[in-house]
């Protein structure tokens, strides 16, 4: 009955967007006031459907209900709660109806918080949102209905797949669409834009808060999908460049670059146009990264082949908003009216730099992703582009990027002084050079392009703390006085700050781990030890137990470094009941240094067993630079200036008196 | 076939969930002790070949991270071809005269990847073209001489409206 009752709101909650996507739109159109206004009622209303259709199913889960069909492809009565809670977006069916519940969920953030918006924008905004939410509702309900009953009922479900039993697993998926949805944001706020033909400071003033919150849940769901990949999968790797991969980072890419052409835009009402287009792309992506994972085209041919329609579909929608939005920009983007001018030397211009960066680097993760599929059709001849492709190029346009990227900040507007910035980034510089030789000194191996590399990531730190330095004048006033202007800086420039450093530490992690990592292969019998990275491991034995859903097979080792007992590893490997499938869990000791990493491989003939065991130095800052990163973003979301918008209140003065 | 499951991004180990309950067999990991050659800089030139090259019948996974039966067959000829004295080169001559260019992870350079190859600076070029055209248009077009957008006829209408009034 609950089931049923979410299925009926389901249907209502797309009856509601069809009305959303239309009525306040025409008001918009005709200048009536009430139509427009009708539209905030409807993105409630949406919302509330969608969100009881949300709970009937995840009740369904709960329960354990298994005349869903839905629940017996995806759950088990012996899951433990939180992974039958989280089973409800572990599976296509459901993961579609979080989707159009966060589309709802900030179509209603519009309605509530969007008072301080001109009407005829905001009604604008309310209808293109609902446009999507009638196309994947509609979706859905004909393609991918998760209510759909199953009679009779089976004794129990078939459960999830143990691999996604996981904490950091069970949020990964909602932080990440929510990145992804959060971008629709961006994407409405553009075609009303370009469908009122005007834009100006306030539209990104409006614009980069949500594309700041949503860029913050895209960068943490991703980091929690690479952590989860690094202590589930066994070997030790973070990011593999796999096209499920890449179909978040490009969006994540195109956001980043969003969030910094907003900022050019709200300050100098310049490129505007450019920023409109982006907004559109990140989206674009948004609505690829959907398709390439729901559609199964990239994970496999034949599973886009088993169900064709869920993929033929969610293409068309693809195209349609993506074409439509194109076209639509074409058709009007010229008469958008461009604002201030700058030198090619400034922080626009550094800013600019970045787009391009980051756009190139986008593109080329797309052409890397999409080319096999496209050359397969064409010529039917198969290649892979596989990591050693990305890393070769993908690296190169990090790297300027990240050599500017300090310079930024200490430009001015309109006209910066390049000698001057990098004056002030002296200490910066040398503490990089500094790390750099000392890398070489530790090592004495590896690429030669990691010590530079880990100089480039202290140079972005240094950087970035340099800049608060420069603000606050410290050094060249008095303590109390540099305390005084520090606390008064805006949140917005310390959210700069600490984002900008977090990126320092990930490049430090990530150069370490990549170039610096040790592995060893050994088979282990009780009593033998090995040595890694000055560590000794000895292998005390192994035993079989029983868990809640699984039977594991654990590793003793102890640990001691210069004879002192460090710690003791358990590495194991879990065989699941149902599905009946092998997992990896690895041992993991982690230290500021690094982590040493076991994992547990074969029980060899001999006797033992096999195990692969890493060093990963520093692995941890990738992680903890991403965290830093959405703190970052979410500290400049505090800010006040991003909530209170004073040109917006201009605008609607300007707007009452035409009325 | 077990590998490659975990190799899987998190949101595609959702969507193939089905799949891989028929695939999967209990197994553990990719490169074995056994495998690995005494010889630590031949082994070392092995480990770097097999992140190179792709296990055939995985998603996108390399022989080195594979325990699939084919990616173990494919580390052992490397290290066979290594043993003989061959070049890496060499040795993915010989591979891919076996199994294609799909063997390879980085693609060759050819005329049919051109395009791929050149994609960074393509796209390089495009926005920089794109960007000094919109500066030029700029330069030279309808911005005023402070940089201010022109006003439109109803502006300029109303702006005399208003300065009338006053």
């Amino acid at each position: 009955m609950i089931v049923e009752f979410g299925h009926f709101a389901l249907v209502l909650a797309v009856l509601v967007a069809v009305y959303q996507m239309i009525v306040p739109a025409v008001g918009a159109w005709r200048g009536d006031g009430r139509l427009m206004q009708s539209g905030d009622a409807a993105a409630l209303t949406q919302v509330m459907l969608l969100a009881i259709a949300f709970a009937a199913l995840t009740q369904a889960y709960v329960v354990s209900d298994f005349s869903v069909a839905n629940v017996v492809a995806n759950s088990h009565s012996t899951k433990p709660l939180i992974y039958r809670i989280s089973g409800v977006w572990g599976n296509h069916e459901g993961s579609m109806l979080l989707w159009v519940l966060i589309l709802a969920i900030f179509g209603a953030a519009v309605a509530v918080f969007g008072s301080n918006l001109p009407a005829t924008l905001r009604a604008n905004v309310l209808s293109v949102q609902a446009s999507i939410a009638v196309a994947f509702g509609l979706f859905i309900l004909f393609t991918s209905n998760p209510f759909e009953r199953l009679s009779p009922a089976p004794f129990d479900g078939r459960g999830l797949n143990p691999i996604l039993q996981d904490p950091a697993l069970a949020f990964h998926p909602p932080f990440l669409y929510a990145g992804y949805v959060g971008f629709s944001m961006a994407f409405s706020f553009a075609i009303a834009a370009l469908m009122e033909g005007r834009i100006d400071a306030a539209w990104a003033r409006w614009v980069r808060p949500w594309t700041l919150a949503a860029w913050m849940c895209l960068t943490l769901g991703i980091a929690m999908g690479s952590w989860w990949a690094y202590y589930e999968l066994g070997w030790g790797g973070w990011w593999f460049w796999d096209p499920v991969e890449n179909a978040s980072f490009m969006p994540w890419l195109a956001g980043t670059a969003l969030l910094h052409s907003a900022l050019v835009m709200e300050k100098r009402e310049a490129l505007k146009v450019w920023t409109i287009l982006l907004a559109i792309l990140t989206f674009s992506l948004s609505l690829l990264g959907t398709f390439l994972v729901r559609s199964g085209v990239l994970t496999s041919v034949h599973a886009f082949a088993v169900d064709p329609a869920r993929g033929v579909v969610i293409l068309g929608i693809m195209v349609l908003f993506v074409g439509g939005s194109l076209l639509l920009f074409g058709l009007r983007a010229a008469d958008l009216k461009q604002g201030g001018l700058f030198a090619p030397i400034s922080r626009e211009g550094s800013l600019v730099l970045n787009n391009i960066l980051l756009t190139v680097s986008c593109a080329t993760v797309l052409v890397g992703t999409l080319y096999p599929l496209a050359l397969e059709s064409v010529t039917g001849e198969k290649i892979s582009v596989g990591a050693p492709f990305f890393n070769l190029t993908f690296v190169p346009l990090m790297i300027p990027l990240l050599v500017a990227l300090p310079f930024g900040p200490f430009l001015a507007w309109k006209r910066g002084d390049l000698y001057g910035a990098a004056q002030r980034l002296t200490f910066a510089a040398v503490a990089a050079l500094v790390v750099a030789i000392a890398t070489v000194a530790v090592y004495q191996r590896g690429p030669w392009l990691a010590p530079p590399a880990m100089g480039l990531g202290v140079f972005v730190m240094a950087g970035a703390i340099l800049e608060l330095a420069y603000r606050g004048k410290v050094g060249q006033v008095s303590w109390d006085e540099a305390w005084r202007r520090l606390t008064n800086l805006p949140r917005s420039v310390y959210g700069t700050t600490i984002a900008h450093f977090g990126v320092g530490l990930m490049v430090l992690g990530i150069t370490a781990t990549s170039a610096y990592r040790h592995e060893t292969v050994v088979a282990l019998k009780p009593g033998e030890t090995v040595a890694v990275s000055g560590y000794v491991l000895e292998y005390k034995g192994a035993r079989s137990s029983k868990g809640p859903n699984y039977v594991e097979e654990t590793g003793e080792l102890a640990v001691t470094r210069d004879g002192a007992p460090v710690t003791v590893l358990y590495p194991s490997k879990r065989l699941y009941d149902a599905p009946p499938q092998p997992t990896t869990e690895a041992g993991i000791h982690n230290s500021w240094r690094g982590d040493l990493y076991v994992a547990l491989g074969d029980a060899q003939d001999a006797g033992g067993f096999a195990m692969r065991i890493y060093f990963n130095p520093l692995v941890r800052f990738i992680w903890i630079g991403a965290l830093i990163m959405f703190i970052g973003g979410g500290i400049s979301l505090s800010d006040r200036r991003l909530r209170v918008g004073a040109p917006v209140r201009a605008r609607r003065r300007e707007q009452g008196a035409a009325a | 076939m077990t590998g490659w499951q975990k190799r899987r991004g998190p949101v595609a180990g959702v969507a193939t969930a089905l799949a891989l309950m028929v695939l999967a067999s209990p197994s553990a990991f990719a490169l074995d002790p056994r495998e690995q050659l005494k010889d630590t800089k031949l082994e070392e030139r092995a480990r770097g070949l097999s992140a190179e090259l792709r296990c055939l019948v995985c998603q996108n996974q390399s022989i080195d991270d594979s325990d699939a039966p084919l990616a173990k067959d494919l580390r052992r000829l490397v290290r066979e071809r290594l043993v003989l004295g061959e070049s890496d080169a060499e040795v993915k001559t010989h591979i891919v005269a076996r199994y294609g260019d799909f063997v390879l992870l980085k693609p060759p350079f050819n005329m049919h990847t051109l395009l791929l190859w050149m994609t960074p600076l393509l796209v390089l070029l495009a926005t920089l073209a794109g960007l000094w055209w919109a500066y030029a248009r700029r330069r030279t077009g309808s911005a005023g001489p402070a940089g201010g957008a022109a006003l439109s006829g109803d502006e300029q209408r109303r702006l005399e409206d208003l300065l009338r009034d006053r």
